[in-house]
């Protein structure tokens, strides 16, 4: 059987606007060895303040107690909460894209894939200053570990807490050792570039790398194995943090559909603030010739497809509530949408459901100034998402002890704080590091397929097989 | 060449000192953080040259007459300066410290100022603890306090951890006695200690909780 390669849109070469290897080199290798810009500074000096803001916060934090949130009863989990939750699932996109779509073979991937995963890891440690800190008494936040101890205390093995503990640091861990070993390969060619001080550094962390065909053998196979065991990873992360509410006997938490529905939105949030990230990062790298359109459109499909998950899964929770004959359920929806925090469920809901409900039209999903607001939206929206989940305390099974919650000015900070420590970090990223996988893009050229040849275009190739 | 030959050997001693530091981590933790280490052994020095030996022991007073407290309330009790006075207005020279010690004792009185005896056993002020819920169900002072009758200076016996606690809330057998018993140091049980011990659980309605608020109230 001959299948022309073209004909099977899969397997056709997905990088065809770059003209060779070299040049592939020279864009993703080339902004990691100019001189610092004067913008990179300033915009380094500003994240970089607003790190220390975040630091001063939870040292007043340290000193004063969680009392200086806006936390307080029947609203025991506020802005920490929200904002642990926001930062874990916009962590969820990296290893989506670095796992599963890697075991799914779509070459599209490797064009973002880099990107994507150091967002996660960056993401992921936005999240986990929350929950270390929410604690109270983050001194003895060690607790949460099984340390043999003098108490003959031990976390209690029956409780999502902790099993949001191993969640979040086996995911981190495996995201960041996924994440350095495909810098390998190209730390070596950025080390082979360089000279001096720099060229000692890189050498350092590309351990020795070679490009022998041994090397890449062991490297192909390690890839493969840690893209195994992620890929439960991103599907059992998410659903973890969801059973930090779906085990608790609130209305409205109490629910099965948690799970899928905290994943979906996880994979929704992550690839808007992907999107975002690379929308920038293309125009101001120059990256267009790697970076196309089409895997841009590719996103917003999976935002479209993620998005309607997340909607469904909203008016599957109304049905239940109305459905289960359970008034509590029922007043706790009800209260939702026409309660007194009224304006957060409809943001969320046209943010969420709405707002990609756009991507259905093919000119929408190519203007970046369109996907860049939608994204922008999609991220407000997921955020409004957790609020309107963690402010369901507000009114509980007593009306005696209803309570409204406001959060307090450090409760903000803090949270803008946490950009400044992404975005640090994420800057950082962007100067030092090759921002593309400079290795998978060009597996993915028609130059490294076996059958490509030269001359004759990607139009004759039928008669090579 | 990037690096010279022998850079090689970097990445093993590197993950040779990781082990080492981890092993020293480990038990710097196990060794000093813990109450067997920095709790067991503690002996500040009194005010008073009192010696516990010589009035527990040899001259045989029983600990309820200075602690007369334990069997009615939380605390034992720290006697006041005239229990020492009930003997000392007549023994004014000790055996082995003359006449200087006991002196204290009177000037002490005669200023109506309160000996400052140094605490050796606390616990924590979110720990709850009863002396009289433990003496009157047959536990003995030496369970937690030691051999203070062969003591010169009280010396904490115990680490009186958390764990520690509970190892006697959870098995309490081994550890109970005859109520007429718990101020007798030197008693030993005959037979098997937790035989023994499971009689005393049956007579004295022995039920120790391991619930959180039992001692976190």
């Amino acid at each position: 059987m001959i299948l022309h390669r073209d004909d099977d849109p899969s397997q056709r070469p997905v990088l065809l606007e770059t003209s060779s290897f070299h040049e592939v080199t020279e864009i993703i290798a080339g902004p990691t060895e100019t001189p610092l810009t004067t913008t990179w500074i300033l915009l380094l000096m500003l994240s970089g303040s607003l790190m220390l803001l975040m630091a001063g916060l939870f040292g007043y934090l340290f000193w004063e107690g969680t009392g200086i949130w806006g936390i307080n009863m029947p609203v025991a989990w506020g802005w920490d909460i929200v904002n642990f939750v926001w930062w874990i699932g916009i962590g969820h996109a990296g290893t989506l894209i670095s796992a599963i779509l890697f075991l799914f073979r779509q070459k599209w991937r490797t064009a973002i894939n880099r990107f994507s995963e150091a967002m996660t890891i960056f993401a992921v440690m936005c999240a986990g200053v929350f929950p270390a800190f929410h604690v109270g008494r983050v001194w003895v936040v060690y607790y949460i570990f099984p340390l043999p101890n003098q108490m003959g205390a031990w976390p209690n093995a029956r409780s999502p807490l902790f099993w949001d503990v191993f969640a979040i640091s086996t995911y981190f861990t495996v995201s960041l050792l996924f994440w350095y070993m495909g810098l390998i390969p190209d730390l070596a060619t950025m080390r082979d570039r360089a000279r001096g001080t720099r060229r000692f550094v890189l050498s350092i962390f590309a351990i020795g790398w070679r490009g022998a065909a041994r090397h890449w053998q062991n490297y192909e196979r390690a890839y493969l194995i840690l893209a195994a065991i992620s890929t439960p990873l991103v599907l059992s992360v998410h659903s973890i943090v969801s059973f930090d509410f779906a085990a608790s006997k609130v209305p409205g938490w109490h629910t099965t559909i948690f799970p899928p529905y905290f994943v979906a939105g996880a994979v929704f949030s992550g690839f808007a603030m992907v999107a975002n990230l690379l929308i920038i990062a293309r125009e101001v790298f120059g990256f267009k010739k790697v970076v196309l359109m089409h895997h841009l459109e590719n996103m917003n499909k999976f935002m479209l497809l993620t998005g309607s998950l997340v909607g469904y899964a909203y008016a599957m929770e109304l049905f239940i509530a109305w459905y289960s004959g359970n008034l509590y359920e029922r007043f706790a929806f009800y209260n939702r949408a026409l309660g007194e925090f009224w304006w957060s469920y409809w943001w969320m809901v046209s943010c969420n459901v709405l707002a990609p409900q756009l991507f259905w039209f093919k000119a929408i999903r190519r203007n970046l100034w369109a996907v860049f607001v939608i994204c922008i939206f999609i991220n407000i929206g997921m955020w409004f998402e957790r609020f309107v989940i963690v402010i369901t305390l507000h009114a509980d099974f007593l009306p005696s002890s209803w309570g409204y919650y406001r959060p307090s000015w450090v409760d903000v900070f803090t949270f803008v704080g946490t950009f400044g420590l992404f975005f640090t970090f994420f800057l950082l990223f962007l100067k030092f590091l090759p921002q593309l996988a400079i290795a998978e893009v060009k597996g993915a050229m028609p130059e490294a397929d076996p059958h490509h040849l030269p001359s004759a275009g990607h139009s004759a190739g039928g008669a090579h097989h | 060449m990037l690096f010279p030959k022998w850079t090689n050997k970097v990445p093993l001693v590197l993950l040779a000192s990781l082990v080492v530091l981890l092993c020293f981590i480990v038990f710097a933790f196990a060794y000093w953080g813990s109450p067997k280490n920095y709790v067991v052994g503690y002996q500040p020095v009194q005010p008073i040259a009192f010696s516990h030996k010589i009035h527990a022991g040899e001259l045989g007073l029983d600990c309820r007459y200075c602690h007369f407290n334990v069997e009615k309330g939380r605390h034992a009790g720290v006697p006041p300066t005239e229990t020492c006075l009930n003997c000392h207005n007549i023994v004014r020279s000790g055996s082995k410290t003359g006449t200087a010690e006991i002196k204290k004792i009177h000037d002490a009185h005669s200023k109506g100022v309160p000996i400052q005896w140094v605490r050796v056993h606390k616990l924590a002020d979110f720990a709850y603890f009863d002396h009289s819920a433990h003496v009157n169900k047959g536990v003995s002072c030496v369970e937690c306090h030691g051999r203070v009758d062969q003591m010169d200076e009280v010396r904490a016996a115990q680490p009186l951890s958390m764990g520690w606690c509970l190892d006697c809330h959870r098995n309490p057998a081994p550890h109970l006695r005859d109520k007429k018993l718990v101020t007798n140091l030197a008693w030993t049980p005959g037979g098997d200690p937790a035989e023994l011990g499971r009689e005393f659980m049956k007579k004295y309605n022995v039920q120790p909780r391991t619930d959180c608020s039992t001692c976190h109230r």
